[in-house]
């Protein structure tokens, strides 16, 4: 065994005893100590496509963007027209560098007319709550950075909406998550403290979102798991967070998305509104399109177990002849693995990988090689998974 | 259950029962508690020859790989078949049922005694 990397995060959430006193061991993700797993994480990832998890991400930020200009700026600002959202719906948008690259993705969610909550992975908060205030310049908006007073759990699974129904202390909700609808939030209270429930996620399953000031959520967490106990809901880290977006083909920023990376070449070509009026940040750079032969991302998946894992490389052989002896043949570099892993729910390996189009145009035998060994892999549309929605 | 006090350990976080001149090797339960869940082992055949701090085989979880070192020079006698079949008895038995390899050695390096290896983990 080599030496298993330790953490050496600072950051702790506000439910970090819980999770302590759940038995749980953490990892450094964006300089918070965040729980991995609470014991098992393929049971984790199991219950969250059965039954549901309850996922502590309070390390996500939180950025609030108001006043009368607030939907022009984020039109200008973000790759999306979110001044073509309704009040109380959400967005996936992107926050791009003049350059066509991903400086962030964000799920904005309208409150009011001139309010938007904007919601930023942990890594980027800096940068992204930066990159919104430059941008904010001429406008009549005010961008505050809420990150350190909000707490975010999410609820993931089929049962979620039951039990975010059963949970006590949740009342006044303005519209009944049973008519919510996916990517639409609603406004509610929590023991009295404004709370407000989105029914997005990250995990491929049906789920709610859940924002709530940080020193009441360790009672909502508490309040949540008590009423998810007859639903069978379990706590669940960040490991499985990650298989379970892995399988829903959901990209993680770091990964598959990245400052090098063109929308279009992650496959989120759709998110970025060229049709809208008015200029914005990156619009002139995604119309020229990224470089010629740039790389596309796919879904590959493999037989057997092993399974290629982030930073492998996709190779093609020329002409493979069956019973060759791969070691000898020369081998060409055509991509690179950003995420994979034995998928728990298909049994068999899955990755994204960013590789050569011409190749994937020539429909050329792709292999990973994994350590050394060349697995012959598929490519497959992406998501690996798609849940049963009857 | 194995008394972990009667094994023998290396820095790389294996465990070592040493019988006469056979070394059976598993990993630690604070390894397996790192890797997580264990879905994938791939072990050294019966009658190969390791050496000593050589990688010889791999642990893999849903998150991450981890190598398995020879802790010894020696020839292998047996994997563990039954984790080759079930990898999860890695995580639930580390240093019972889940052991993977044994090996018959030549020569014995110095391994660490249990307090040396509880010390290291601590750190």
């Amino acid at each position: 065994m080599t030496d298993p990397e330790s953490p050496a995060a600072d950051r702790t959430s506000p439910l970090h005893q819980i999770h302590v006193d759940g038995g749980a061991s953490f990892t450094d993700f964006a300089g918070w100590q965040m729980p991995v797993s609470y014991g098992s994480d393929l049971a984790e990832h199991h219950a969250v496509r059965t039954t549901a998890g309850i996922f502590d991400i309070s390390h996500m930020a939180e950025i609030l963007v108001d006043g009368p200009q607030a939907a022009q700026f984020l039109d200008y600002a973000l790759a999306g027209k979110l001044s073509a959202i309704a009040i109380a719906q959400a967005k996936y948008s992107l926050l791009l560098t003049e350059g066509g690259g991903i400086i962030d993705d964000l799920i904005v969610y309208r409150l009011t007319d001139d309010t938007f909550f904007v919601v930023a992975n942990a890594g980027n908060r800096y940068v992204a709550a930066a990159a919104l205030k430059e941008r904010a310049a001429g406008f009549d908006v005010r961008v505050s950075d809420l990150s350190d007073s909000y707490s975010l759990i999410a609820v993931q699974g089929p049962n979620s909406r039951a039990i975010a129904e059963a949970t006590a202390g949740i009342t006044e909700i303005s519209v009944p998550l049973d008519e919510l609808k996916y990517y639409w939030s609603t406004d509610a209270s929590f023991e009295g403290l404004p709370l407000l429930i989105g029914r997005t996620g990250y995990t491929g399953e049906d789920g709610f979102e859940f924002y709530i000031q940080s020193d009441a959520a360790a009672r909502l967490w508490a309040a949540l798991s008590a009423a998810g106990e007859a639903f069978g809901l379990v706590p669940a880290g960040l490991a499985s967070r990650d298989t379970l977006r892995l399988e829903a083909g959901m990209p993680l920023y770091g990964h598959e998305l990245g400052l090098d990376s063109f929308p279009v070449q992650a496959g989120l070509g759709r998110v970025v509104n060229l049709k809208k009026e008015g200029d914005f940040v990156g619009r002139a750079a995604v119309e020229a399109g990224p470089p010629h032969g740039a790389h596309v991302l796919v879904g590959l998946t493999t037989e057997g177990k092993r399974a290629g894992r982030a930073g492998y490389s996709v190779v093609t052989v020329p002409e493979p002849v069956e019973g060759s002896d791969a070691s000898t043949d020369s081998a060409t570099a055509v991509g690179m693995i950003t995420s994979g892993a034995l998928s728990p729910t298909l049994g068999y390996p899955v990755a994204m990988a960013y590789v050569d189009p011409f190749v994937l145009e020539a429909g050329t035998p792709l292999y990973i090689d994994v350590r050394g060994t060349r697995i012959p892999a598929s490519v497959v549309d992406l998501p690996f998974y798609k849940r049963d929605k009857s | 259950m194995t008394d972990q006090t009667s094994l023998q350990y290396t820095a790389e976080h294996e465990w070592v029962l040493v019988d006469g001149d056979t070394a059976t090797v598993g990993i630690t339960a604070y390894a397996a508690d790192k890797l997580g869940d264990v879905v994938y082992v791939e072990l050294p055949k019966a009658g190969s020859v390791v050496s000593g701090g050589s990688v010889v085989g791999e642990i893999e979880s849903t998150k991450s790989v981890g190598e398995l070192f020879a802790p010894v020079d020696g020839t292998i006698v047996e994997a563990n078949a039954a984790v080759d079949a079930d990898p999860s008895l890695v995580n639930s038995d580390p240093f019972g049922a889940g052991w993977l390899i044994k090996v018959n050695f030549t020569a014995l390096p110095t391994l660490l005694s249990f307090d040396e290896y509880s010390a290291l983990v601590a750190e």
